[in-house]
C-alpha cells in the first residue's frame, strides 16, 4: 500500500504564533481564548491566552480574542474535473478553491474523462497532485470501468496506488449484483465504497425534485424514492456482505430514516450531507436558475428538515460540498439542458454558518465536528488541535460580512448557488498538512 | 422600445387579462375587412424564433404581425445556424443585432422565455417554453369562452386528458382561475403531475362528475406516451377518457387547443358539434395575438402602464426611452446580463438576489 494517501504540493512548514485565538475543537474539548504556537508545520505549543511570545522566524497573527481557530475542514466530495474537463476546475485551482474555504483535505471523483479506473491513470494524477495541489487531495477509483455499472476496475491495484476507496458517483450503480461483487472484493482491497443513490428507472430524464414546483413549472421531476430505495438495498446488502459503505450526499426524509435503521441494525454504513441540502428547498428552483439544479435535486422543506435533523442526530455523519464545477457556457442554457452541480467549497462554512448556527438551528461545535469527521470514514487521522499534531487549522472571523462571489472566485467556475448572497463569516487563513495553504488579503487587517 | 414581456400568464392580473381580451374584440372586424390591415405596427420587427415545429401558433403570430402592419421574419431551428450547434444565447444575441421589437419564441425548455428576455432588448412573447406555460393559448381560450358564455366567472372548467404533458394545461389553469372559474383536471394518474393541486384546482381520475362541469377542455393526447407506458394502450385510454357524444352534454362547451386526435381524446361527433369551439380558439388565435403585440408595442407610447413584469419598465430605463442609441455588440451582452442581474424577476431565485452573476 502507498504510504501516503493524499498529496500535496511542497511547501515551506508554517512558523506561526497566532495569539489570542479563540480556540474551538469539539475533540479535544476546547473553547477558550488561547495562544497556539506551530513550528516547523506542527502544533507545537497551547497556552493561555497572551502568554506565548514569537520566536524568531514566526510569523504574528493577532486573534483578538475575535477570530475563531477551528480544526481544518475535510470534504469526502468534491469533483476536480481532471483529467479532461480542465475548462472546469483542475487540481490547482480546485484546490486553492478548498484552502479558502477552510479545507485541508478533499476527495476527487473519479467521474473524469476518461474515467479514474486504471493503475497509470491514478499513478499520473497523483503525481500530478503531488506537484499542483494546494491542500491534500486523495483519489476515489472508479467501482465500474468507465462508470458503466458492469465490470468491476481492477480495485485491490488501485487500492496498492493509493485510490483512498472507489465510488460509481454520478452514475449510481444499477445492478445489486455488481454492488455485491464489489462489497465481496472490499474484503480483499478495503477502501470505501461511496455510493451515489439513484435509480434510473425512477428518476429518469427528471431535472428537479418531483413535487408541487416541478408540477407548476412543467418539469419531469425525481421522485425521492428513486433516492430512499437505493439506500435501503445497498444498506441491505452491506449488512449481508458486512461491507464499509458511505452513502453520498442524501437529499431527502426517507433516505435518513433509511439510514438510521442501517446503523441501528449495526451495520457499516456512514452517509454526508451537502450544504445547499442543508439550505435550500425546491422552492429556490422556481427561477429556473441553472446554478440551482444539481443531482440529487432539492427537495421540500421536510426534507431539508429531516436532513437537519439527521445531521445533529448523527445519522449523518459528515458535511461534503459534492463542489462541481461548470464552465459558464455550460450552464448559460435552459434549466432542462444544463449540467447538474454546484460549486461549494469557497461557501461551505459560511452559508451554513449565516444559516444554521447563527439562527440557533445548529451549534457551532456540532458544525465543526462534522465539517471534520470525514477523515475518519476514510481512515485518515482527523485533524485535532492539540501539541505534537501536523497543524491543520482554520483561522476564521466569524463576524466578518460579505457577498459570495464579490471579488470572484478561486475555482475556476462560478457556478454556486450561494452566489449573491450576503454570508457571515469569513476564513481568514487555512494550514493545512503543516503549511499556509490560504490566506485572506483582509488578514494583514486583521493581525494589526 | 418594449416596456415588458409576455413571459408567463402569472404575470398578468385579472384587469390586464380583460384589456388584452378587449382589445382583441376590438381587432375583430378587421378580419371581416377586404384589405385585412391595420397600420398599427407599421415599421416595427417581429421576429418568429421556432425550435419546435408549429402551424396554429406560428401562422397566427404571423397573421397577427402582418395585420398590424409590422415586418415578419421566420426562423425555424430546422435549416438554421441552431443545427450548426449555436447556442441559444449567441442565436439570440445575433438576431438581436437585427434589431427585432418583438421575439416570439417556441422552444421545447421550460424557462427559456425568460432566459432568452435576459439576454435580448427585444420584447418577448412565450409561444409555449417546454411543458411550461403558453400564455397566448390561455388568453384566447379566455376570450373565446368570453365570446361564447359572455364571461366565466363562476364558471366550472374540467380540464382532461395529459396535463403532465402540457403547457396550455398549466397557463390555463392559471388564467382561468384569474378570471373568476374554478378549474378541474381529469385524467389517468400517470399523466397528471404530483403536487399539482397546489395550483388551486381539484383533481379527479374519472369523468364521472363530469356532469357538473359548464366548459369541458380536451388536452391531445399524444401517441408517444405510449411508448414511456404512461397509459396502457390508446383503446383503455379512450374508454375511460375521451369526451363524446355520451359524455357531453348539451350546454356544455367543448374546447381543445389542437391538433386534434379524433377517436383518441375527442370522438369525431364531438369535433363537429355545435357546442364545440375548436375553430373559434383558432380565429381567436389571431385577434389576441394582435392584442398582445400591440400592448407590448404601441400601447407602451399611450400612458397606460403595459402588463408584463411591470418592475422591468421600471428597472430598465434603457430599454424603455424609444430612440436610445444602440449600444455596441459587446456592451449590449454585458448590458444584458447587467438588466437581468438587476430585475428580481424569475430568473433570480428567493436565495439569489440583484447582483449576482448570471451564469
Amino acid at each position: 500500500m502507498e504510504e501516503r494517501l493524499l498529496l500535496h504540493q511542497p511547501r515551506e512548514p508554517a512558523e506561526l504564533l497566532l495569539r489570542d485565538v479563540h480556540v474551538l475543537d469539539p475533540r479535544e474539548r476546547i473553547d477558550a481564548r488561547h495562544d497556539v504556537r506551530v513550528r516547523g508545520g506542527q502544533i507545537a505549543e497551547l497556552g493561555p491566552a497572551e502568554t506565548l511570545h514569537p520566536d524568531e522566524g514566526e510569523e504574528l497573527i493577532d486573534g483578538q480574542g475575535r477570530c475563531r481557530l477551528l480544526p481544518a475542514f475535510f470534504d469526502p466530495h468534491v469533483h476536480l474535473r481532471t483529467p479532461g474537463q480542465e475548462h472546469k476546475e483542475d487540481l490547482r485551482t480546485g484546490t486553492r478553491a478548498a484552502a479558502a474555504g477552510g479545507f485541508a483535505a478533499v476527495v476527487a471523483m473519479p467521474n473524469t474523462e476518461p474515467v479514474l479506473d486504471s493503475a497509470p491513470l491514478l499513478r499520473s494524477l497523483r503525481d500530478t497532485a503531488a506537484r499542483e495541489a494546494c491542500v491534500p487531495v486523495g483519489f476515489l477509483g472508479a467501482i465500474t470501468r468507465g462508470l458503466e455499472g458492469e465490470q468491476l476496475t481492477e480495485m485491490a491495484e488501485l487500492r496498492e496506488l493509493g485510490a483512498l476507496g472507489f465510488s460509481d458517483d454520478g452514475h449510481a450503480v444499477q445492478s445489486a449484483g455488481t454492488l455485491l461483487k464489489a462489497m465481496r472484493y472490499q474484503r480483499l482491497c478495503g477502501g470505501l465504497l461511496a455510493l451515489h443513490e439513484e435509480d434510473r428507472t425512477l428518476s429518469r430524464e427528471g431535472s428537479m425534485h418531483e413535487g408541487a414546483v416541478s408540477a407548476a413549472l412543467g418539469l419531469r421531476g425525481v421522485p425521492t424514492v428513486a433516492e430512499s430505495t437505493m439506500v435501503a438495498r445497498d444498506a441491505a446488502l452491506a449488512g449481508y456482505e458486512n461491507a464499509r459503505v458511505h452513502f453520498q450526499h442524501l437529499s431527502c426524509s426517507e433516505s435518513v430514516a433509511a439510514i438510521a435503521e442501517a446503523k441501528a441494525r449495526g451495520w457499516k454504513v456512514s452517509a454526508e450531507v451537502t450544504p445547499h441540502h442543508l439550505l435550500l428547498t425546491e422552492e429556490d428552483v422556481r427561477g429556473l436558475d441553472t446554478r440551482v439544479k444539481m443531482y440529487p435535486p432539492l427537495a421540500t422543506d421536510t426534507d431539508r428538515r429531516a436532513l437537519l435533523d439527521g445531521l445533529r442526530a448523527g445519522s449523518l455523519d459528515c458535511i461534503a460540498s459534492d463542489h462541481a464545477p461548470h464552465a459558464r457556457e455550460e450552464k448559460e442554457v435552459p434549466f432542462e439542458q444544463a449540467p447538474p452541480g454546484t460549486t461549494g467549497l469557497e461557501t461551505a462554512f459560511a452559508a451554513l454558518h449565516t444559516d444554521l448556527v447563527r439562527t440557533g438551528a445548529l451549534e457551532l461545535g456540532l458544525l465543526v465536528e462534522r465539517m471534520t469527521a470525514g477523515a475518519e470514514l476514510f481512515g485518515l487521522p482527523t485533524p485535532l488541535i492539540a501539541p505534537g499534531h501536523a497543524a491543520n487549522l482554520t483561522l476564521v472571523d466569524l463576524d466578518a460580512e460579505w457577498i459570495a462571489g464579490e471579488h470572484g472566485w478561486e475555482s475556476r467556475s462560478a457556478n454556486c448557488c450561494f452566489a449573491g448572497r450576503v454570508l457571515k463569516g469569513r476564513v481568514l487563513m487555512t494550514v493545512a498538512a503543516g503549511t499556509v495553504a490560504h490566506r485572506e488579503r483582509a488578514l494583514a487587517a486583521v493581525a494589526a | 422600445m418594449s416596456m415588458g414581456h409576455l413571459l408567463s400568464i402569472e404575470d398578468l392580473d385579472r384587469e390586464a387579462i380583460e384589456r388584452i381580451v378587449t382589445r382583441a374584440a376590438s381587432f375583430a372586424g378587421v378580419s371581416e375587412r377586404e384589405i385585412k390591415k391595420v397600420p398599427a405596427l407599421r415599421g416595427r420587427i417581429v421576429l418568429n424564433l421556432f425550435y419546435e415545429a408549429s402551424t396554429r401558433t406560428r401562422s397566427s403570430f404571423e397573421l397577427a404581425a402582418k395585420r398590424l402592419s409590422a415586418d415578419v421574419v421566420n426562423l425555424a431551428a430546422g435549416g438554421s445556424s441552431v443545427e450548426k450547434g449555436e447556442s441559444l444565447k449567441d442565436t439570440v444575441l445575433t438576431l438581436s443585432a437585427h434589431k427585432p421589437d418583438v421575439i416570439v419564441l417556441r422552444t421545447p425548455w421550460s424557462g427559456s422565455a425568460a432566459l432568452v428576455a435576459s439576454w435580448s432588448p427585444a420584447a418577448i412573447v412565450n409561444a409555449g417554453d417546454g411543458k411550461h406555460e403558453h400564455p397566448t393559448q390561455a388568453l384566447l381560450d379566455v376570450y373565446t369562452l368570453r365570446e361564447r358564455l359572455g364571461g366565466i366567472d363562476g364558471a366550472s372548467i374540467w380540464i382532461v386528458g395529459d396535463v403532465a404533458h402540457s403547457r396550455v394545461a398549466r397557463s390555463n389553469i392559471i388564467a382561468f382561475q384569474r378570471m373568476g372559474a374554478t378549474v378541474t383536471l381529469a385524467g389517468p394518474p400517470t399523466l397528471i403531475p404530483r403536487g399539482i393541486e397546489a395550483l388551486g384546482c381539484d383533481v379527479r381520475f374519472t369523468l364521472q362528475e363530469l356532469d357538473s362541469a359548464d366548459v369541458v377542455y380536451a388536452l391531445r393526447m399524444q401517441h408517444e406516451r405510449m411508448s414511456e407506458t404512461l397509459v396502457p394502450s390508446l383503446r383503455e385510454y379512450a374508454s375511460w377518457y375521451q369526451i363524446n357524444g355520451r359524455r357531453l352534454r348539451p350546454r356544455q362547451v367543448l374546447m381543445h387547443p389542437g391538433p386534434v386526435n379524433r377517436g383518441v381524446e375527442l370522438s369525431g361527433e364531438v369535433v363537429d358539434s355545435p357546442q364545440a369551439v375548436i375553430t373559434a380558439q383558432v380565429e381567436a388565435g389571431v385577434v389576441v395575438r394582435m392584442a398582445v403585440l400591440y400592448e407590448l408595442l404601441a400601447s407602451a407610447r399611450e400612458a397606460e402602464p403595459a402588463f408584463g413584469r411591470p418592475e422591468a419598465a421600471v428597472t430598465e430605463p434603457a430599454r424603455v426611452q424609444a430612440g436610445t442609441p444602440a449600444p455596441t455588440e459587446g456592451a449590449r451582452s454585458a448590458g444584458a446580463d447587467h438588466a437581468r442581474a438587476r430585475q428580481t424577476g424569475p430568473l433570480l431565485g428567493r436565495h439569489l438576489p440583484p447582483g449576482a452573476l448570471p451564469v
